[in-house]
């Protein structure tokens, strides 16, 4: 049956395309509602606030210390990457140019995401996915405390805010990696190299990866909790949850990565 | 809820989880200030019938209605002003494991009320009084054995002075005296708060002592709703298996299974 091989394949392709936008589609619909309630939500206000603090001290500023070590090592090794080959054309006064557009441009951005992902997008689905498992949040639901609002709503504000503050963080920590190379192993002074990286960013670069920042943001918020709310009965079920959370974010950080770096790249800022 | 007759009645409920029908076409009322048992044996469909009850689960036909709204056909605000009006304690508990007891107790009035924050300690402290948990405020749920955590839910159920309180399960579980003890909570407060109580339960004796009217479910049908007193001079088959405790294969007959579910007494 040649035709049959043809076919099944795209008939297999079709399908997980298919479940792969329902599955976007659900997420966008989560995140419209926990943005709605934001502004019409029943929960007291104060309140409301209250917990999006918190949710922002535990996404946001937990997660410093790992972010600093992970982007100035990065730093280091970009330097050290870089200087590989730019020592063979004698140009290794470009190194703090370098680092400076690579950390600020795609690295920042991505491992801060990563590690948000790691810390905060399996803690939404581990999270929400143990509240099903238990009933909690029927439990709100009968309260009249509406569960997205509730749940989802602080922590889409917290990490809309966490996530570009993170990634200029780590923009700086990334370029004071790159220094250390650049002092010890290159001609700079301290003071040179961070003027050479001022004069080779422009206001685009920053901005391009605090852009992405926040959609990874959404990205992490909706696949985190949109996992959660899915998880079936039984504890092993949250373990699942968790796991599909990590993976999804992941692939959809890296596949808006790409068309946003596409976007920027073909409207000029390259 | 200001209703003349029935505060919940269902008409012909329909209620299933996928493709399965878990109620097949159940009708009841329940009239104000009663305290009516739910009684039936594990997976009879009981929790899914009190479920349908507080508008967690959507029949596929039929209506319920809660105060004389329709749930169904309810706006998200009018089903939350239903909600607002009861309580329910779940099997487990369900208590937010981040938060203390007695800020469990005092989730509601804190999200949904402007009292004051000294006032809303004040309730928090009276309602765990009332179930004995006063010196257990500050615990975590996890903390909690499993009685403990039932009453800590029934008095976040009792929180917002609701005109209907909704247990599931109230004593499986637990050992025979802490049992006694949560239907005695029960029974007192029916007396102290002349509030319309629905109480699902495997467990026969408890139903007897707290019931006004039992309600008797099997396999998704109602097939019996009466007093207790009626209920114990009945002498219909189905329902003196299950008073008598004889397992099914002993009474099993097809023809008798099948009248038994079209009559009722
Ligand atoms: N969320 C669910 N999804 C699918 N089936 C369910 C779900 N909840 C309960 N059931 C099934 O419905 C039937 C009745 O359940 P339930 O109402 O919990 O019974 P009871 O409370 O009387 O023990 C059981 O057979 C159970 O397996
Ligand atoms: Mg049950």
């Amino acid at each position: 049956m040649p035709r049959l091989s043809v076919v099944e394949p795209l008939s297999v392709i079709g399908g997980a395309v298919e479940r792969g936008l329902a599955y976007l589609g659900g997420v966008a619909q989560l995140l419209g509602r926990a943005f709605a309630h934001a502004f019409t939500s029943s929960l007291k206000r104060s309140l409301s606030y209250q917990r999006a603090c918190h949710q922002a001290m535990v996404i946001g500023v937990g997660a410093v210390p790992v972010i600093s070590f992970i982007t100035f090592f990065i730093g280091v090794i970009m330097a050290l990457q870089g200087a590989y080959e730019l020592k063979r054309f004698g140009a290794l006064h470009l190194i703090a140019d370098t680092v400076a557009i690579s950390i600020t441009r795609e690295l920042g951005p991505l491992v801060t995401a990563i590690v948000v992902i790691g810390r905060s997008g399996s803690a939404f689905a581990a999270e929400i996915g143990t509240m099903k498992v238990t009933e909690e949040l029927d439990a709100l639901e009968t309260m009249a405390l509406h569960p997205i609002g509730f749940l989802v709503t602080p922590k889409l504000l917290a990490m809309l805010v966490m996530m570009p503050c993170l990634t200029i963080w780590a923009d700086l920590m990334g370029v004071l990696g790159g220094s250390v190379f650049g002092v010890t192993g290159a001609d700079y002074t301290f003071g040179t190299y961070l003027s050479a990286t001022r004069d080779a960013l422009y206001m685009r670069d920053i901005i391009t990866g605090l852009v992405k920042s926040i959609v990874f943001g959404l990205v992490i918020t909706g696949v985190g909790c949109q996992e959660g709310f899915a998880t079936g009965a039984g504890s092993e079920e949250v373990g699942r949850s968790t796991t599909s959370a990590v993976v999804t974010s992941i692939f959809l950080v890296v596949l808006v990565d790409l068309v946003f770096t596409a976007i920027f790249y073909v409207t000029g800022g390259a | 809820m200001d209703v003349d007759g029935p505060i919940i009645s269902g008409r012909d409920l329909r209620v299933q989880y996928g493709d399965r029908e878990i109620l097949h076409g159940v009708s009841f009322d329940v009239q104000p200030k009663e305290t009516i048992v739910i009684l039936g044996g594990s997976g009879s469909g009981k929790s899914t019938l009190l479920r349908t009850m507080v508008g967690l689960e959507k029949p596929t036909s039929g209506a319920v209605w809660v105060g004389g709204t329709n749930l169904a056909q309810a706006s998200a605000a009018e089903l939350d002003e239903v909600r607002k009006k009861i309580g329910l304690s779940f099997q487990g508990g369900a208590l937010i494991g981040s938060m203390t007891v007695g800020e469990n107790v005092a989730l509601p009035l804190r999200e949904l009320t402007n009292l004051e924050a000294s006032t809303i300690e004040v309730v928090v402290r009276i309602k765990l009084e009332q179930v004995g948990l006063i010196q257990f405020q500050d615990f975590m749920p996890s903390q909690l054995s499993g009685g403990m955590k039932k009453r800590a839910a029934l008095a976040r159920a009792m929180a917002m002075d609701p005109e209907i309180l909704f247990f599931d399960e109230p004593s499986a579980g637990l050992d025979p005296i802490v049992a006694a003890g949560i239907d005695s909570l029960i029974l007192n407060l029916k007396q102290a708060l002349a509030v319309t109580i629905v109480v699902v339960t495997h467990e026969l004796a408890s139903a007897f002592l707290i019931a006004d009217r039992i309600i008797v479910l099997d396999g998704g049908h109602i097939v019996a709703m009466a007093t207790t007193d009626e209920l114990r001079r009945s002498t219909h088959p189905r329902i003196q298996q299950f008073l008598n405790r004889v397992p099914d294969s002993e009474v099993s007959d097809d023809v008798d299974h099948l009248r038994l579910y079209t009559e009722r007494i």
